[in-house]
């Protein structure tokens, strides 16, 4: 299928069930909001190798917030929901405890709870206080050497959030792969619910499952690499000479699908000469994962 | 619907218990039968449709027209539904409350909002002592819920509160949050002796400078964001609390006499 010059491939990108949740972190200002937030979502970029995929869902107005000062809405995803409770405890007490002025609260609903505060209090060290506002909600204050930080009690599980939506973007050089890449992210970033978690949103080392070594979970992605195209079974085509990769998380399917397709829609706005002339996307066969995000239907 | 009324014939000759007029308890019941629930508290019999004339309505919704601070125990174990009472009221009114909202349009007596532990209980004129407290012989008083009085509150006010909300919008008697367990209690007007007098943890929140036992010491002044939520919270009940909860505060740890992870906050210049 071609779009404005740009090739779409058909084919789908294969997603998986993940346990996922979302705080709003707050600050002083908006650079201490922000300081904690992309504290909190470093090293978060795959759950091959980190525990969690995490990342910056948007920016937060004073207005916006339970406390009125700036903030950030931060989704963070896991394979399993107890590996979630464990990342988010450890990130939130590393990582935004430890930000000065940070204030912590729950950023979706949500009948099962995560423990936030909960897992935090302790370190109060039996001067934390308990507060319940009379709507119901619980929150911990914990003495720090700034004054006080303020955290809600527990935050909300969702059991159906999505990971591993992907766009594959082929183009003829580095610079406009990467042009490319960028707009697209700029475009996908206003999509709330969804969440871009490697390096500003992109991915350069795309794999696939497994490798000649023993113990390596996955390993370079051969088929999608310019410089080994006359040595392996490529997919690329002459003309390729850069491949860059989004990956993209979700609180839920309707999230993963629209920002694939404001990334989508951005590369064909951009178009072949400024942009890339390709776009694929990464599975398994469809074998493995319940969701398919398939490129044709996006783009339509 | 219109509210099903009671509305009080004259002065009682006696105290009445009014516990069982409560929308749980009355369901099911026609007027006929609510007439003939005894209230008495002597030996002396009186009837709901002796002390009131009864209208019939929803009985979700009860009015008491005409109040009595002879009328004790009104809104006793509410759990959901409105109680608005154009009157006073005597002691124990919303005792033992577990949700619905209790509207008391005059003054309350001893104890009102006793054993609270959900739902909303607003005073418009004055309340007793023991406000929201235990009654003698219970480990614990409110232990959830808010109760908002527009007037002032008697002694003891939040004596062995466990969790929940008071705003006293006026003012206080003497040891206010006594012996505190936990929970949140504002007074936006002068308070009597010893505040906080055994607290072990919780919050006292005051607008006016108070005479503190020397078991309370002094941390600082701060703002604190805990107090930005409830300003929120409870701008809708009390626009005044919320107004003191936008400020900073000088805090007092206490009671050090006893547990000591109590703090009375006192509005900052």
């Amino acid at each position: 299928m071609n779009v404005r010059g740009v090739e779409i491939d058909d084919t789908f990108a294969e997603a998986f069930a993940m346990s996922g949740t979302a705080i709003t972190i707050t600050g002083p200002t908006r650079r201490w909001a922000l300081n904690a937030a992309m504290s909190m979502t470093g090293f978060a970029t795959s759950i091959i190798g980190c525990g969690c995929e995490a990342g910056i869902d948007r920016e937060l107005g004073a207005r916006e917030t339970p406390d009125r000062r700036p903030g950030m809405r931060v989704l963070i995803l896991s394979m399993s929901p107890d590996e979630l409770q464990k990342q988010l405890a450890n990130r939130v007490g590393q990582c935004v405890l430890t930000a000065p002025g940070s204030a912590c609260f729950a950023g979706v609903d949500g009948g099962t709870r995560l423990k936030l505060g909960d897992a935090i209090r302790y370190f109060g060290d039996g001067w934390q206080i308990s507060k319940r506002l009379d709507d119901g909600r619980h929150f911990w204050r914990v003495p720090v050497m700034d004054g006080e930080f303020l955290c809600e009690a527990t935050t909300g599980l969702v059991t159906d959030a999505v990971g591993g939506g992907n766009l594959l973007l082929m183009g003829r050089s580095y610079e406009t792969t990467l042009h490319a890449a960028e707009a697209a992210i700029d475009a996908m970033r206003a999509v709330p619910d969804a969440i871009m978690p490697f390096p500003g949103g992109i991915v350069r080392s795309g794999t696939k499952i497994g490798g000649k070594y023993k113990g390596m979970l996955a390993s370079t992605n051969n088929a999608y690499c310019p410089t080994l195209r006359g040595a392996v079974e490529s997919v690329l085509d002459p003309s390729i000479a850069c491949v860059l990769e989004i990956v993209i998380d979700g609180l839920s399917e309707a999230a993963v699908a629209g920002a694939m397709r404001a990334g989508l829609r951005a590369i064909v706005r951009l178009g072949p000469k400024r942009g890339v002339v390709r776009v694929g996307a990464g599975n398994y066969g469809g074998g493995l994962g319940p969701f398919k995000f398939h490129l044709k239907d996006l783009v339509s | 619907m219109k509210p099903f009324t009671f509305s009080l014939r004259g002065e009682p000759d006696q105290r009445l218990d009014c516990a069982a007029l409560v929308p749980h308890r009355l369901a099911g019941l026609g007027p006929a039968e609510i007439a003939r629930i005894a209230l008495n508290t002597t030996k002396q019999k009186i009837t709901a449709g002796d002390a009131f004339h009864i209208r019939a309505g929803d009985l979700a919704a009860i009015r008491f027209e005409g109040g009595s601070e002879r009328l004790d125990n009104i809104g006793e174990g509410l759990a959901a539904g409105a109680l608005d009472v154009e009157g006073p009221v005597g002691k124990a009114a919303g005792r033992k409350m577990s949700g619905g909202r209790l509207t008391i349009s005059g003054d309350a007596g001893p104890f009102a909002g006793s054993g609270l532990s959900g739902g909303r209980i607003e005073i418009t004129g004055s309340a007793g002592d023991f406000l929201g407290g235990p009654f003698p012989g219970e480990m614990q008083g409110m232990r959830g819920g808010l109760i908002v009085v527009r007037g002032r509150a008697g002694d003891r006010a939040g004596d062995r509160m466990r969790r929940g909300i008071i705003v006293i919008e006026k003012g206080s008697g003497d040891y206010v949050a006594s012996r505190m367990i936990a929970g949140t209690l504002l007074v936006l007007g002068a308070t009597g002796r010893l505040p906080g007098y055994l607290m072990r943890r919780g919050s006292l929140l005051l607008r006016e400078k108070p005479s503190l036992s020397p078991a309370f010491l002094p941390c600082g002044t701060f703002a604190f964001g805990f107090a930005r939520l409830f300003a929120d919270s409870l701008k809708p009940e009390s626009r005044a609390a919320a107004r003191l909860l936008k400020g900073s505060f000088e805090r007092y740890a206490g009671d050090m006499s006893v547990l000591g992870k109590g703090e009375v906050l006192v509005a900052a210049d």
